[in-house]
Parts: C-alpha cells; structure tokens; sequence
C-alpha cells in the first residue's frame, strides 16, 4: 500500500449541459519520502488535482487515500503552497507563520513556538524580512513565507501548486534550488504540480503528465534517475538530461497536434475592423 | 528642492486650495445677491452676513449662560455654607442648574446621539452582517426583512418607536433621558442596513484561499471569524460603517425636529417656531453646522477605513 494513494478519481464542475469532467479516472500511487511532480498544460486541472489530494474539494468518483485512510477534510497533515501565496495581507510575515503554529501546536511553550518560527523562518533566508507585511514583499519572498508557513506546520505531505509560476526566471531558478535543499534535508513526500518541464526534473523522482483536458488524466510516469544533488548547470550537457527533456516534450506535443486538429473545424464569423477615423 | 519642485508645490496649492476658495466665494456671491431679494414672513432672507452675525450672538449667548451657571452654582455653594456654618444639622439642597441649552448643547446633544445609535446599530449589524457572509441560510432568511426595512424613512419609525419606549421605558432616569433613547433608537434603525449589507458582502466575497488556510488549520468557528474572517473583510465592514453612519446624521436631524428631542434639530424647529427676525439667519448657521459636521464625521470614518484596509488593490 502506497503513502498516498488516488484511485479511478474523477471531478468535474457546472450542472446540467454545462457539465464539464475536468479530470477523469486518475489513478496515483505516492511512496513516503517521494517527490512527484504533476506537468501539465494551463488549464487542465492542475489546481483542481491538488485540492482533491488536500481534500479542499471531494472526487465525484474515486477515492484518495492517504496512509490508507481516506481523505474527507483538508487538514494540518496537508501542507499547500500555492501560486498566489494565499498569505493573510494584514498579518506581517512572522505572524503569518505565528496564525499556523499557534493554533497547531498549543501545547508547546511560547519560547519553544518561537524558536520553531524561527527555524523556518531562516531556513527560507527570510529573517530579515520577518516584520514585512506581505505587500512590502517581493514575489519571491512572499513564496518563501508561504512555503516556510507550510513547513512549519511539520505536514506528513506537502502540496505546491505551481508555487513559483508568478515569479520571474531568475528568483524561480534560486527558488528550485532553495526546494530542492530543503527537500533533500527532510524528504518529505511532495507533489508539485507545474508547467514547467525543466523544474520537474529539477525537482522531482518522478514525473507524471495531465493530458490536456477535459477529461484530464494520467499520462505514462517518466522517472528521473538523475543523481542529486542536481543543479541546472550539469544539466545542459548531461544525455540522460537531454533524453528525459525530449521525451516528456515530445509526448505532449503529439496532443499539441491533436488539438490542432479539431480546431481546424471551427469556422470563425466573418468579421471585419471597422473604420474608426471616417465618420 | 529645486526651483521647478517649488514650483510645481505652489501650483498645486493655488489648485488644490485656490479652485475651492474661489467656487465658495462664487457661491457666497449669488447667496447674497439672491437672498436680498426675497422677503418672507420671518423678514428678508439671511445673506452671508447676518448669518455670521448669528454665529457671533450664538457664541455670546453659550458663554453667558455657562457664566450664568457658574454664578449659580457659586452662589448656591455659598448659601449653603452659611447654613451649616450656622446650623451644622441643615438640610442643604443641591439644585443642578436648569438654564435652557445652548447652541453648543444642542450639538453635543446631537452628538451623543448619533453616536449612541449608531453604536447600538454597529452591535448588531457587524455580527450580524457576518453570520448573514457565512451562511447561505441566513442570508436567504434574512434577505426580505433587510430589503423591507431598508428604504424605511425614520420619520415613519418614529412614532412607533416614541410609543414602544415610552412603554416599555416609563420611569426615565435622570441620567438617561427618554428623548435620547428615541432618538438614539430611531437613528440606530436607519443607520443598521448599510454597515449589515456591507459586511456580509465584504464576508462573502471574501478570498477563498483565506478561507482555505483556515480549514487546512481546522480552525473553529469563532477562530475562524476573528482570525480570518473578520480581519479580511474589515475594510468593508468599516465602509459601512462609514455610509452608515452619514445615514445616522442625516436621520438624526429629521427626528429632532418631528419628535422635539434635544439637537440641533429641535434647535431648527425651535427658532421657526420662534420666527423671530434672526431665525433664518439662525437656522442657516444650524445648516452649515449640519454640514460641516457630517463632512468632519465622514472624514473620521475615511480614516479608520484607510486604517483597516491593507493595501486591498494589490492582492497579497
């Protein structure tokens, strides 16, 4: 039996004739300590997969499993990171962590809360930024909040739902490793969902494509024999890089050109500009 | 600064202070100019001023009276020290004095109440307004009374409200006088609706993922209305309040003047019922109170909203 374990799940959203399946009969086995990466296109489901292994959202069908038990209700066993932070604007980014351990681990002494924000405050580098109101952060240092908010909670699994698409190529590059370090210090089980090929195999001992949707499902599961520590440099040259890459873009390419073909019947309305200047 | 700063600051006041100045000079211009021509039954319409003059003698009159009850109360306190200098066994009365209200009275008075309605009104619409954010239920049950009773005039409340109180409030303390509650009660129905609406919808519009990182934390219910809930939807709630409370002053003045409770609103009512040839002039200067302290209100309110709203237009 598998950590986590999602079986023929489906969900879909709307009623009646506007009913749309986003994600049909998935089914996912996690090991404990494994780091799974869901890739994706935009707008397949992605979100809607990590809300049902958190259990924000319950399957229409299916079950997902976590250490045998059913997942009903979203809870601190779960952490989530997701892309828009989710962090509380009127809290400063301490106090953001403070709301989660507080309320978590009410037994513990005060200096003892303390020093454990601490820890996973300076394990983001963010302690100098401790006092900031989310506002007067950076997307970067926001997303370090919300990940060490995350951490803090000591989850049994992690969830980050493409937590660093809103950031620009160079703070996501420092962040992927950042996640990996972390990562590798505690191996938590982790699914990341992302659209990103290269932070998959960054990041992940496992890669499993969302075809694109409706109807969302599984795709064969790439695994990333890479040795870690990896970094992005080694990467450019090394084959088994290359072939992974390869792979994993050619197989969604080939829906690329499925969806092309269905497109081809749509007949746009003829429609010209019209002219502005004459009156 | 540079010279093109110094510039730009001056030109910026001479806009922001000299366009204002100059429409209000304009306005006081055709105010004159109309008012001496209209003759009423309380004499000629007041120009700007006579009603300068009215604030004069208003003033005059507040400090005469407080000089007044200095006076008394001097002289009652010496009166009754003679008597018990003389007779250590006297029964010595204390008598408060009972001048009538002045202008400054009336609007302490008006103050009081505004502010006691509209407290009363917060109190129950905020938790309320919540209650109506989070559940579906209570927002669908809730629904027609709020839409019933919110274009309600107080002047239609008003005679109900003077009767419920004076039923169930038949003995009035000293201290709590029956108009006030009344009034206070009357303006508290009217200033209810907009801080009610605006705080559930602030509530149920709220970000999801906020309410997301209370479920991941299992939160309970009262955790979770005032560590999220209520702290996320605050500047909302404090808009509505804002609106309500301009409600409440407005409303107030009306019920003053209908049920002749104590306020600038009785003082209106008073000096046209007085119809003496300074009323008007009078009554102008109760129109500019009116209004610059709705204006002082609302910035009040303006900045408590500033204060509870975290920077709303960027998502954090």
């Amino acid at each position: 039996m598998a950590f986590l374990e999602l079986e023929d799940v489906s969900k879909s959203y709307g009623q009646g004739r506007d009913r749309i399946e986003v994600l049909h009969g998935i089914d996912l086995e996690v090991e404990e300590g494994e780091f799974v990466a869901v890739l994706g296109f935009s707008g397949t489901g992605k979100t809607t997969l990590v809300s049902l292994i958190g259990g924000l959202i319950r399957p229409d069908r299916g079950s997902v499993r976590l250490n045998g038990k059913e997942v009903l209700n979203p809870g601190p066993h779960c952490g989530f990171v997701f892309q828009n932070y989710s962090l509380l604007p009127w809290l400063s980014a301490r106090k953001n962590i403070d709301l989660v351990v507080d309320h978590l681990f009410k037994d513990w002494t005060k200096s003892k809360r303390r020093d454990h924000v601490d820890r996973y405050l300076e394990m983001v580098h963010l302690s100098a930024a401790a006092e900031k109101k989310p506002r007067e952060l950076s997307g970067g240092m926001r997303q370090r909040v919300s990940v060490a908010r995350a951490l803090a909670m000591n989850p049994q699994m992690l969830l980050l739902d493409e937590p660093l698409g809103a950031l620009d190529a160079i703070t996501r590059a420092s962040l992927q490793a950042e996640i990996s370090k972390i990562w590798s210090r505690d191996r938590k089980t982790v699914v990341l969902v992302t659209n990103d090929i290269d932070e998959a195999i960054l990041l992940a001992d496992r890669i499993v494509p969302l075809t694109p949707g409706p109807r969302a499902t599984l795709g064969p599961i790439f695994t990333v024999s890479l040795p870690r520590p990896r970094t992005r440099a080694e990467f450019n040259e090394d084959p088994v890089y290359k072939r992974l890459r390869n792979d994993i873009t050619k197989y969604f390419l080939s829906f690329r050109h499925g969806t092309r073909d269905t497109e081809a019947d749509i007949r746009l309305p003829n429609i010209r500009p019209l002219e502005m200047a004459v009156r | 600064m540079t010279k093109t700063n110094s510039e730009e600051w001056i030109r910026q006041v001479l806009f922001k202070g000299g366009i204002p100045l100059l429409t209000f000079g304009i306005f006081l211009l055709i105010w004159s100019r109309a008012s001496a021509g209209i003759q009423t039954n309380l004499g000629q319409v007041p120009g700007p001023g006579q009603v300068v003059e009215q604030v004069k003698s208003l003033a005059y009159e507040h400090m005469n009276e407080r000089q007044k009850a200095v006076e008394f109360y001097k002289t009652q306190k010496e009166r009754n020290a003679k008597k018990l200098s003389e007779d250590p066994s006297a029964q010595v009365k204390v008598r408060k004095y009972t001048g009538k209200p002045t202008y400054l009275d009336q609007i302490g008075t008006s103050l009081r109440t505004v502010f006691t309605g509209f407290l009363i009104a917060s109190v129950v619409a905020v938790p309320l307004g919540i209650l109506c954010g989070l559940n579906r239920t209570v927002m669908t049950a809730l629904n027609p009374l709020i839409q019933i009773f919110k274009p309600v005039s107080p002047v239609a409340w008003l005679p109900i409200v003077t009767m419920v109180v004076s039923a169930v409030y038949a003995v009035p303390k000293d201290w709590l006088p029956k108009s006030y509650v009344i009034s206070s009660i009357t303006v508290s129905l009217c200033c209810l609706w907009p801080s009610l609406i605006n705080t559930s919808i602030g509530v149920s519009s709220l970000d999801k993922d906020y309410i997301n990182v209370g479920r991941v934390l299992k939160l309970g219910f009262f955790a979770k209305v005032f560590k999220i809930v209520l702290p996320a939807s605050m500047p909302y709630v404090f808009a509505g309040l804002r609106i309500s409370l301009g409600v409440g002053w407005i409303v107030l003045i009306a019920s003053e003047m209908l049920a002749q409770n104590p306020g600038l609103g009785k003082f209106i009512w008073d000096e046209f019922q007085n119809g003496s040839s300074q009323s008007l002039a009078r009554i102008m200067v109760a129109v500019f109170t009116i209004g610059l302290i709705g204006f002082a209100l609302d910035r009040v309110m303006l900045f408590f909203q500033k204060l509870a709203s975290f920077g709303t237009e960027q998502r954090a």
